[in-house]
């Protein structure tokens, strides 16, 4: 089967290199082990958060100060403030709208109460421009009888810091009794589901209502339109208070829905989405990648110009360690990565931990190396990379979108 | 390099180990959404698991709310066999006896022998109300369901009578896995795929003798029968692929499903030696065209709007691509793709009368898609579904070997492989 361009990894960095090519014309398929960690999105996309231990306001400026093997160092800053802003009108096409710009971040506030810098958020979500204070001071946190994903003393305890008063309060609703029968299934994904089937909402607007006499805004965990964004616009427009989302424990309802306007929208254009299915074997002549076997279509190969590893990183398997070694699992690629196993870790937990800036070995053009040598078709981009701690920097999204978009710029020249 | 399927530090097949209870798998089952009371994948699979590996005592009979769709592992991430964990619980655990009308749904075969040689008796029969209020209260089965129609000649009659000798006439050959709803409901079906097959310059065979694939024994707990039938297959198929040389080629999905991935996984039937070369006749038409060895060539008059489901089973292989390639081939074919959702009738499930809330539930969004479609009508490639769609939306339903045989020029296309092998022995 011949694709122009074959993507491995359908995740948010998949996607993105998907969707790019598929507008310019190509033909693409997207082969995914699963579904991605789309599903697990906070509603926000960071581009940098912290750099050295200080918080970022001006991520376009901080990255000047990562090292030079840092991906955003790699793509170059003269690509970076363009790329930046591509992104989110590649998302806006698919259907995903933002605040937020890459040379300012702004701040929202977390399940866990405190207020985190970033640079896109998903307009479910409200930004702040002020990290230390909250524009209300009368608050009242609402939450479903039953729904445990949602950790309301936590919000409570993070105002408290602000000088806010806030109050918890639950709402009981008979539309939800079935779902409640199953306390395992009393999730953001099923709350948001009955939601999405229509009647229930003005029932649950008139109670929110009433109970929030006498508070300024009301927070609620984000369980709104899962399969229609309109659940979300109506029920900000009836509720007489403004309305704050928190993220809930994942499934995350946002997630999920962005996740189908990024496949559906790759899929619209012609691509083909490949799900639940494995890179078994990749066949290499002359340093370039010919097809790849995978485990739905066997004999059936896939064939490509050029190939893109979007595989993520530990998490999805991108890449993988055992007790005594380190490899990525599909084609072998080289790793930049430590061979001894004691420097793999630091023992202070806290500390940056060397694994996590382990990935694929690429050249300067993205390009995969094995055996020291680049393959001349198969691109790197994403997690998989590596070169970055983008659990302490706030940069994981960033750097999926950003290394995606460069390497298709560099497929496409 | 192979990428290595199962981890090194795995004590089962099905990968329980590895899941991490990121809950993907609870947004993906048809079932939770409409039905309170089925636990879900993940509860019901790797979490119940670990319980009932500690005491078989924590087995909880709601599992045989489970569609097995095994949507759960498509969407799983990390390999788990959700549906495999599942249906083995039901397998060893369950203490439920099959009822009359459990045996009744699971013998499709020796059912169908009956039913199709009182066809005339039976069709009728079984379409009146007052039958259907009667198979309602005494068996269960849902009033509303309409079984599909017994054809008085079988397919495999048909073969011997009419079809078999001129099989010789072709160099290359393949063996049919018809199945029980082509061999006693539709065989048009199987006349379509040997028009088809012949076109393309193949003879086709029928097994020596095939039996039932047994999904339906395996859902409704008839595991021994099923295992049975399971080994009768794999013994027949070996004859026909090892032997002669020919592989196996059939028109339904969850027939070809089951034979390639449940006898091993839930039966514990090893396939090894047949299963690359049994497979859809999609499948093996669509190689032959991508690699150039056999060119299709369509009536200029065809023209038709067709919506695609993706069955389930489907959706597992991964297969709807060479189906859905083949038919937008047809170049008077608008296609359109309906978004892959379950059906709800998963085989037997959906006859009984306490699913069929759930059944039809699980099923609206996309009779709701096919209602807004436009189309002429419906492609896909289970029977089941087929049933499913024709009973709860305005359109049929064809499959899409016998769309290929509608638009096919036969001529034309036996042509162009004839005037070759011409050139080739000259």
């Amino acid at each position: 089967m011949k694709f122009d361009n074959i993507i491995i990894g359908g995740g948010l960095s998949g996607l993105t290199c998907g969707i790019k090519l598929a507008e310019q014309g190509r033909k693409c398929a997207i082969v995914s082990s699963g579904q991605s960690a789309i599903h697990f999105f906070s509603g926000s996309f960071d581009l940098l958060g912290q750099v050295n231990g200080e918080e970022v306001s001006h991520p376009i400026e901080a990255i000047k100060n990562l090292a030079d093997t840092h991906p955003y160092q790699r793509v170059g800053i003269e690509n970076i403030g363009r790329l930046a802003e591509e992104a989110p009108q590649l998302l806006n096409r698919a259907g995903l709208k933002f605040c937020g710009k890459a040379d300012q971040n702004h701040f929202v506030l977390t399940p866990m109460g405190v207020m985190k810098p970033s640079w896109l958020t998903l307009d479910d979500f409200t930004c702040f421009d002020q990290k230390h204070s909250f524009p209300w001071k009368k608050v009242l946190i609402l939450n479903f009888s039953g729904f445990l994903d949602f950790h309301t003393l936590f919000v409570k305890d993070g105002l408290k810091k602000f000088e806010v008063d806030s109050q918890i309060k639950n709402i009981a609703m008979k539309a939800f009794e079935a779902i409640r029968k199953n306390p395992s299934e009393m999730r953001s994904t099923n709350i948001a589901k009955v939601f999405d089937k229509g009647d229930v909402l003005d029932e649950f607007v008139k109670k929110a209502n009433l109970l929030s006499e006498g508070f300024e805004v009301i927070i609620l965990p984000s369980v709104f339109g899962l399969f229609n964004k309109k659940v979300v616009d109506e029920l900000k427009a009836k509720v007489n208070k403004p309305v704050v989302l928190v993220p809930a424990i994942p499934p995350s309802v946002p997630g999920i829905r962005s996740q189908m306007l990024l496949s559906r929208r790759f899929q619209e254009l012609g691509g083909t989405f490949f799900m639940g299915d494995n890179v078994e074997e990749g066949y290499f002549e002359n340093n370039r990648l010919m097809d790849i076997r995978t485990n739905n279509h066997g004999d059936i190969k896939l064939e490509a110009d050029a190939f893109i590893l979007a595989s993520g990183s530990f998490y999805s398997k991108g890449i993988v360690a055992t007790h005594d070694k380190l490899y990525e699992p599909i084609f072998g690629l080289d790793i930049d990565g430590d061979t001894d196993r004691s420097q793999w870790l630091d023992e202070k937990f806290f500390k940056d931990q060397p694994y996590m800036h382990f990935g694929v070995k690429a050249d300067s053009n993205f390009r995969a190396l094995m055996k020291g040598q680049a393959i001349e078709n198969l691109y790197v981009a994403g997690s998989v990379l590596g070169g970055a701690n983008a659990l302490k920097e706030g940069s994981g999204a960033g750097i999926s979108l950003l290394t995606s978009l460069h390497v298709v710029e560099q497929i496409l020249k | 390099m192979k990428k290595e399927i199962f981890e090194p530090f795995n004590i089962s097949d099905n990968n329980f180990e590895q899941c991490v209870k990121c809950t993907i798998c609870t947004v993906y089952c048809p079932v939770l959404e409409v039905n309170p009371d089925y636990p879900g994948p993940k509860q019901s699979g790797p979490d119940g698991e670990r319980l009932r590996l500690k005491d078989p005592g924590f087995y909880d009979e709601a599992l045989k709310l489970c569609l097995n769709c095994k949507r759960c592992e498509v969407a799983c991430p990390h390999g788990v066999k959700i549906g495999d964990i599942i249906q083995m619980a039901r397998i060893k655990h369950s203490k439920k006896k099959p009822k009359f009308r459990d045996m009744i749904l699971a013998n499709t075969d020796i059912v169908g022998s009956m039913a199709s040689t009182f066809a005339p008796l039976v069709n009728p029969m079984v379409a009146l109300k007052p039958v259907r209020r009667i198979m309602d209260g005494v068996l269960k089965i849902d009033h509303h369901r309409i079984f599909p129609k017994y054809a008085g000649m079988r397919f495999e009659t048909w073969y011997r009578r009419y079809a078999a000798k001129k099989q010789m006439d072709f160099k290359k050959h393949v063996s049919y896995f018809h199945g029980c709803y082509v061999n006693y409901n539709f065989p048009q079906q199987g006349k379509d795929l040997i028009k088809i097959m012949n076109a393309a310059g193949y003879g086709v065979h029928l097994l020596e003798k095939e039996k039932c694939c047994g999904v339906a024994l395996i859902s409704n707990g008839l595991i021994k029968q099923a295992t049975k039938q399971a080994r009768h297959n794999v013994e027949a198929f070996k004859k026909s692929i090892i032997d002669k040389k020919m592989p196996v080629i059939s028109t339904s999905s969850t027939c070809i499903f089951t034979i390639r991935d449940e006898y091993p996984h839930l039966l514990g039937v090893e396939n090894n030696e047949i299963r690359d070369e049994s497979e859809l006749a999609t499948r093996f038409l669509f190689r032959l065209v991508d690699s150039g060895k056999l060119k299709l060539v369509f009536k200029k008059n065809y023209k038709k709007r067709i919506a695609y489901h993706t069955p389930c089973h489907m959706e597992k292989l991964g297969w709807s691509i060479y189906s859905t390639s083949l038919l937008r081939m047809i170049p008077g074919v608008d296609f359109v793709s309906l978004e892959s959702r379950c059906c709800g009738i998963a085989g037997t499930y959906g006859f009984k009368k306490e699913n069929y809330e759930t059944s039809q539930g699980v099923g609206k969004p996309l009779f709701d898609q096919i209602d807004s479609s436009d189309v002429d009508f419906v492609a896909t490639d289970c029977e089941t579904c087929k049933w499913q769609i024709e009973m709860s939306t305005s359109r049929s339903v064809q499959h899409p070997i016998s769309i290929l045989a509608e638009a096919l020029d036969v001529e034309a296309t036996m042509k162009l492989w004839q005037n070759e092998s011409a050139e080739i022995s000259l």
